[in-house]
């Protein structure tokens, strides 16, 4: 059925191992009630409409885009803004490791989390599972321009479902001030200060996709709430009794 | 961000179906030649565009966000995306991607045309 080539494809190593369904470790088990046996949702198993954005900027010629990369896929989450938390997997930021996020909204912290999709020395790139807010990729990429290293945060994502999608308005502005403030912080720790960020959206697909409006089982903003609401009665359960 | 190295041929084996040879490496960079790809294997009508990975060297990321878009283009012109000539480890990327729920995949040339 498949075409039988001798020598593994030299990007064997950056692609994650097929998985149907996440699992997490016990470091991440705090949120694995939103990750563990969710599969992964691409571009087209969301709702919304497809939207492509990227995010860019420039840090000079201190660093190299390979170790750029590197420090980036090291700090990861120590570059996100504050309100924002990001789980490392014991293996880090690589292909197959699953990490857990927490964004702090509206008194209580919504928990979901990505798959590391793929990764080189150029670029990683995250996917998104069932539940999360966008269904799609998200590419964090450096590149020498002109003698200097450009970095770029490229997504390709559309809301998961029509719950999101009614909050994509306000998701997307919350985008812009999370990826532009990561780009500033990662630039920052490179010894540029105040780093121009430049912004491009465009929308490559302006239909929504409607079979996919149960994606909303899955929810992990609606998940989150419940499990926040019912902590005392798991704490209650949990209790010895005397 | 680097130039590409990547060729593709279109070809009409039948009517309404257009193959794609596919021969190099399939990154975001390679875009510009999908697309102008697309719109010859399109312009005369092809309702079912074929795929055809037998010379695919190597894939990123972006290559994956590249095939999305394809799809989309396609699915917007009602037409219909089949793929042939993946090696396994190419075939397990577009079912960790979950592209094969949208893309057909087939094992050779004939049958990704008999399906159509």
């Amino acid at each position: 059925m498949t075409n039988a080539k001798s020598d593994p494809p030299r990007d064997a190593q950056n692609w994650a191992a097929k998985v149907d369904r996440l699992e997490v470790g016990e470091e991440q088990a705090a949120a694995g009630y939103n990750i563990s046996g969710r599969r992964l949702t691409g571009p087209q198993q969301g709702f919304g409409r497809l939207w492509q954005r990227t995010y860019t900027t420039n840090v000079g010629d201190v660093v190299s885009p390979q170790d750029l990369i590197a420090d980036w896929k090291q700090h990861f989450g120590e570059y996100w803004p504050k309100g924002a938390t990001f789980h490392t997997a014991l293996t880090g930021v690589s292909p197959g490791a699953v990490s857990s996020i927490g964004i702090s909204t509206g008194g209580m912290t919504l928990a979901t989390g990505i798959m590391v999709l793929y990764a080189d020395d150029d670029s990683f790139t995250f996917m998104t599972p069932e539940g999360h807010m966008f269904a799609g990729m998200i590419t964090f990429e450096a590149a020498e321009v002109a003698g200097t290293t450009e970095v770029e945060i490229k997504i390709l994502i559309r809301t998961n479902d029509p719950l999101y999608e009614i909050g994509w308005p306000v998701m997307r502005r919350k985008e812009d001030q999370f990826w532009v403030a990561t780009l500033k912080n990662l630039a920052a720790h490179h010894g540029i200060p105040d780093a121009r960020v430049t912004e491009v959206t465009t929308c490559v697909d302006r239909k929504r996709l409607w079979s996919n409006w149960r994606n909303v089982r899955h929810n992990a903003g609606i998940r989150s709430g419940v499990h926040t609401m019912t902590a005392p009665a798991r704490a209650l359960k949990r209790s010895p009794r005397t | 961000m680097s130039d590409p190295v990547l060729s593709m041929d279109v070809r009409f084996p039948n009517d309404g179906v257009a193959v794609i040879d596919i021969v190099g490496e399939v990154t975001a960079a390679c875009e510009p030649t999908l697309m102008k790809a697309y719109e010859e294997a399109s312009a005369p009508g092809a309702k079912r565009l074929v795929l055809n990975f037998d010379g695919l060297d190597y894939m990123n990321s972006g290559g994956i966000g590249m095939l999305v878009t394809l799809l989309v283009r396609a699915n917007r012109q009602h037409q219909q995306l089949a793929a042939y000539g993946l090696t396994d480890h190419y075939r397990q990327i577009f079912e960790l991607t979950r592209l094969d729920e949208a893309i057909s995949i087939h094992g050779d040339e004939s049958s990704a045309l008999a399906s159509a």
